[in-house]
């Protein structure tokens, strides 16, 4: 579904990513895990325009990324929980969603959709006229999260969704996330929390300093001697 | 002062501050998406004028018509000015867009020098507007009257298109967060673009109104009330449209009271403004009705 072949980008003369490969594959989730400044932003972020890559093909479902705008993405299918959550924080709850929707006029498709985000996080129904600034860390996540799953995607991208969050809202989030792919929706979860990401992708890539060093199953990497020592936090004797 | 007298003050007071308020408004939508003080607002409000002037005088159309066009007219200058001068400059340091805003600012004004020359011309009076009416013992303009009505119309108007339209929830979001607007969906450009087209469609609703109260119009007649507006925009806290309305008012009605009360510092009426600048940088930087959004994490 989406394919990303030799990416370079390049802040300034720092190349951030040096040729990564790697390959989403339709109804699957598939995660990036990595230390704090691996790449994996920007990995996202050229994915969506946001950044621009210095050499590379991102191609999905064989049309290439590259030359199509950012605001067209969601038009395509593809949608991106962005890092730190981004939520409107001047906009209300229903506003927020509504945004998510914005490209869309199917007003009672939306209307199901919206009924479901809110059966997925009821939390944010009792939130529903409050000003997303006003919500704790987990529900503006939450909300990041509906909010994207009111373009109606079929590639949804998370950055780091678990970020600061305490663990029983982990523990939530990636209930949900099981959630919304068991609903037919590819994943591809960026994430620090390796343990918790690989535990439910079928597929892993771990990346380091703008490269990808290993990648296999979930459970092949879990049981990796150097992923348990780099990212576990087990040791390997 | 007799009661005539202050109902008379209190009435220019609400007028002016209705003019002030309409192109304060301009000010605080534009810095509210793009965090920029556009320095030309004040030309387009002068140019508005001056279509209206043409129209009327030149072309001799009928006035409502001229008003209509004059109108679309200016929306059109602001969304060039957007296009031209700052679009290519929005990833640029902010300081590149503020001083590309000061150049447009002085090129519109010098452009209208050389095209209508800086003497002074007389803004057609339409008796319809500026008639005089009886009001107990005192006689007022019919503008008097009209000014707070059509301002009051139009910022209702505002309000329910910023709140409750798609478009409006689209420049309430790429104030907060260009990129994540993108990410929404959202054609950034075109929000921006319409931004500006209501900003200036404003302040030309505000420049036929004040040619029509004050009937001399001149190149440089931008720069005083271009000033003071954007000065409005801060008091009332910049970035909020409210809060350029009240900011609006509390000038208008300030300046008016000032002059009325203390006679003798009529020659510092301008200054009033600045005074009044200065007060609230010092006091209330944040403005009126701005407050610093913190960030939850
Ligand atoms: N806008 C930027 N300008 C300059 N350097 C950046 C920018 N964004 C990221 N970087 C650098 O690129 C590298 C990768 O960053 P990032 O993709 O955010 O990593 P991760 O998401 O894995 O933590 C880091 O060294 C970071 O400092
Ligand atoms: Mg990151």
């Amino acid at each position: 579904m989406l394919k990303i072949k030799d990416l370079i980008v390049a802040y300034g003369g720092i190349e951030a990513l040096k040729g990564i490969s790697l390959e989403v594959e339709e109804g699957k989730i598939v995660t990036l895990v990595g230390a704090n400044g691996a790449g994996k932003s920007t990995t996202l972020r050229s994915i969506v325009g946001l950044t621009k890559p210095k050499g590379g093909a991102i191609e999905f479902e064989g049309k290439n990324l590259l030359t199509v705008p950012t605001k067209d993405l969601v038009r395509l299918g593809i949608t991106l929980v962005p890092e730190g959550r981004r939520v409107f924080a001047n906009l209300t709850v229903l506003e927020n969603l509504k945004l998510g929707a914005f490209y869309r006029n199917d007003e009672k498709e939306i209307k199901r959709d919206m009924e479901w985000v809110y059966e997925l996080f009821p939390r944010l129904k009792e939130r529903t006229w409050q000003t997303a600034g006003t919500l704790s860390g987990g529900e503006q996540q939450m909300l990041a999260v509906g909010r994207a799953l009111m373009s109606k995607p079929r590639l949804l991208m998370m950055d780091e969704p678990s970020l600061g969050l305490a663990p029983l809202i982990v523990r939530e989030i990636f209930e949900i996330i099981k959630e919304i792919h068991r609903q037919g929706v590819t994943i591809l979860l960026i994430e620090q929390n390796a343990n918790a990401a690989l535990h439910i992708a079928d597929k892993g890539y771990v990346m380091e300093t703008g490269r990808i060093i290993l990648d296999g199953t979930g459970k092949e990497l879990l049981t990796n001697d150097e992923v348990k020592k780099a990212y576990l936090g087990e040791s390997v004797h | 002062m007799t009661f005539d007298m202050l109902l008379q003050h209190m009435l220019n007071g609400v007028s002016l501050g209705s003019l002030y308020a309409l192109i304060a408004i301009g000010y605080t939508m534009v810095y509210g998406i793009l965090r920029l003080i556009n320095f030309a607002h004040g030309e387009i409000f002068m140019m508005s004028t001056y279509f209206a002037f043409f129209g009327i005088a030149t072309f001799k159309m009928p006035w409502y018509v001229v008003f209509v066009l004059a109108i679309l007219l200016t929306g059109a200058l602001g969304m060039t000015a957007e296009r031209v001068a700052y679009r290519p400059l929005r990833d640029a340091p902010k300081i590149s867009i503020l001083i590309s805003a000061i150049g447009v600012s002085y090129f519109i004004q010098n452009l209208s020098i050389v095209l209508f020359s800086g003497r002074p011309k007389a803004f057609p009076q339409i008796e319809l507007f500026t008639g005089m009416l009886k009001m107990g013992n005192i006689y007022v303009q019919r503008l008097t009257f009209i000014i707070p009505v059509v301002t009051a119309v139009l910022l209702a108007a505002l309000i329910y298109l910023i709140s409750h339209t798609k478009n409006g929830i689209a420049m309430r979001a790429v104030a907060k967060d260009h990129e994540t607007a993108k990410l929404m969906g959202i054609d950034v450009n075109k929000t921006i673009a319409l931004t500006f087209g209501i900003g200036s469609m404003l302040a030309a609703v505000g420049g036929i109104m004040w040619g029509l109260k004050f009937p001399q119009i001149a190149p440089a007649m931008g720069i005083m009330p271009g000033l003071k507006c954007f000065i409005a925009a801060v008091l009332g806290g910049i970035g909020s449209i409210s809060g350029a309305v009240i900011g609006g008012f509390v000038l208008g009605l300030g300046e008016i009271m000032l002059v009325a009360s203390l006679p003798d510092l009529t020659g510092y009426r301008d200054a009033f403004a600045f005074v009044l600048l200065i007060l609230i940088l010092l006091f209330k930087p944040t403005g009126i009705m701005g407050e610093k959004i913190s960030e939850k994490v």
